[in-house]
């Protein structure tokens, strides 16, 4: 019985959800660092929602990179560690398409629940309500974006020893125009302007990573899996 | 005629091209910069602008030129590596990151303490300067993925994909100054037509530019050696080539 | 230098340092390259085949 690469994906994506949600515990876990760190920031700043309300983008989306980037080490080590991932790129299906069944399963455990998550965070920062379709929208472009990097440095860094450092300091540097562009549109948003021009580019941002990367992610599986 | 390019691969072969290249790289890079220098710092008309601060352009701009440079000839290098699985190519790639770090430090460095006096501030988070701020960790960020592997040959393959994907960020530093509001000025030499500045000033600045091009050959040839070295150490024409 | 020295020379003196220590760390580099290689050599020729 052959399988397409579109029910590999199928299948794949299910597997993935699944595993996900047995843990629960995990999927919290990125969640919950999420309102620990913007909570640090009015700690550590000022509990003045004016004031906050000025940083907030920034750390908003600060928050939600370090976040994703907690949970992007296991995209593929979990795999890795127990040889699934062997016995998938050896099925004969294309590697592609498995990788992006797990990205995108991955996604949608972190980054999408950290937009969800985002519009309460938002009021604890001060963000007017006007704002939040604008910010939901660029988070939800920017964690995908951040997804899709985050593979490629997941594929770069599988199985190395303290790797998970080694992946924030390669995805950190890459991620950092998506960082000026979030904050920027969400930025925008709270003062008035429009949002457009920084909203269009993070949706560029994200086909251009969409396209792109799952090539990167492959080719770097292959190369550390040899 | 493709002979001298499989001869690239072979690794007595770039080791011993390496090793004759040097000396001379060196001379004429020490010509270059030292006939730039002199003339840039001492010669050149003070700019009617920026005064005697405007001199910093003759290692600033060189710096942020092999910069750019040294990064692009690690990702093409890698390129090739990865593609026609080529070592020497690789050897190359892992060469040219140390040296471009460097270069992209002084760069920063050295715009910092160009900015003070003319912008005021020693850093502002303007395109350009960002965008080499990220460069500088992009080059780290291969350096430490490179050495993270205990296979030097897979540690090759994954440095060189690592600079691949960030090669991306080299034509946005130089193109910045065009697509943004950017404090930095802009392009005054690498464009079409006519450079925007006088010829007394800009022989300096194109003798600092040779100067450091020829001297980060040099510098690539002697680390490339040792790149060699490292990765054939088990070969048998090690043997001869060291007791050359 | 115009008023502008404690800018300009600072610049020109790191410029050199990072030219020396690009030279010098390359040197030490293949000099540590050859030492291992020698090494290498040494202990392969006096393993027993």
């Amino acid at each position: 019985m052959s399988v397409g690469a579109l029910q590999a994906m199928n299948l794949v994506l299910r597997r993935e959800l699944c595993l996900s949600f047995r843990r629960p515990d995990q999927l919290l876990q990125p969640l919950v660092f999420f309102l620990i760190v913007t909570t640090l920031f009015p700690l550590g700043l000022s509990p003045e929602l004016s004031l906050l309300r000025q940083m907030a983008p920034g750390v908003l989306w600060v928050a939600a990179l370090l976040a994703s980037l907690l949970s992007m080490d296991g995209l593929f080590k979990g795999d890795a560690d127990d040889g699934t991932l062997e016995q998938l790129a050896l099925s004969g299906q294309s590697l592609g398409a498995i990788v992006i069944a797990k990205t995108l399963a991955h996604w949608l455990v972190s980054g999408a629940a950290l937009v969800i998550m985002s519009p309460l965070v938002a009021m604890a920062l001060g963000i007017p309500v006007t704002a939040f379709p604008t910010m939901i929208l660029s988070l939800a472009l920017g964690t995908l974006t951040l997804s899709w990097l985050g593979a490629i440095g997941a594929g770069l860094t599988v199985g190395l020893r303290r790797g998970s450092v080694l992946l924030s300091l390669i995805v950190l540097p890459l991620a950092m125009p998506l960082l000026i562009f979030g904050a920027n549109a969400t930025d925008r948003a709270i003062v008035g302007d429009s949002p457009e021009g920084a909203v269009y580019f993070l949706a560029a941002l994200c086909v251009l990573t969409s396209s792109l990367a799952p090539l990167a992610a492959t080719a770097a599986l292959r190369i550390t899996l040899e | 005629m493709w002979t001298w390019f499989y001869r690239l691969a072979s690794p007595p072969y770039v080791y011993r091209v390496a090793s004759a290249f040097t000396p001379w790289l060196l001379l004429t890079a020490a010509v270059a910069i030292a006939y730039g220098l002199i003339d840039g710092l001492a010669f050149a008309p003070r700019d009617y602008q920026q005064g005697d601060a405007f001199r910093i352009v003759y290692v600033h701009a060189p710096a942020a030129w092999l910069s750019l440079f040294a990064y692009t000839t690690m990702a093409v290098a890698g390129a090739i590596g990865l593609i026609w699985r080529i070592k020497m190519a690789h050897a190359l790639s892992a060469a040219a990151a140390p040296i471009g770090a460097s270069f992209t430090i002084l760069a920063l460095v050295t715009g910092s303490l160009w900015g003070k006096p003319m912008w005021g501030t020693y850093w502002a988070w303007d395109p350009r300067l960002t965008a080499e701020l990220i460069l500088l960790f992009l080059y780290f960020g291969v350096m430490s993925l490179r050495a993270a592997f205990e296979d030097p040959a897979r540690g090759d393959r994954a440095a060189a994909l690592l600079a691949i994907v960030g090669v991306v960020n080299v034509p946005i530093i130089h193109f910045s100054v065009q697509w943004w509001n950017s404090l930095h000025q802009g392009a005054t030499v690498a464009k079409f037509g006519k450079p925007a500045m006088d010829a007394s000033m800009l022989w300096p600045l194109l003798a600092m530019l040779l100067g450091f091009m020829l001297f980060f050959g040099a510098v690539l040839c002697i680390r490339l050696r040792g790149e060699v070295l490292n990765r054939e150490r088990q070969a048998s024409w090690v043997r001869q080539a060291i007791k050359a | 230098m115009g008023g502008y020295a404690r800018y300009v020379w600072p610049c020109i003196s790191l410029a050199i340092v990072v030219l020396i220590w690009n030279l010098w760390s390359a040197r030490r580099y293949h000099a540590l390259a050859l030492k291992r290689a020698e090494r290498s050599i040494l202990m392969a020729g006096s393993k027993p085949s």
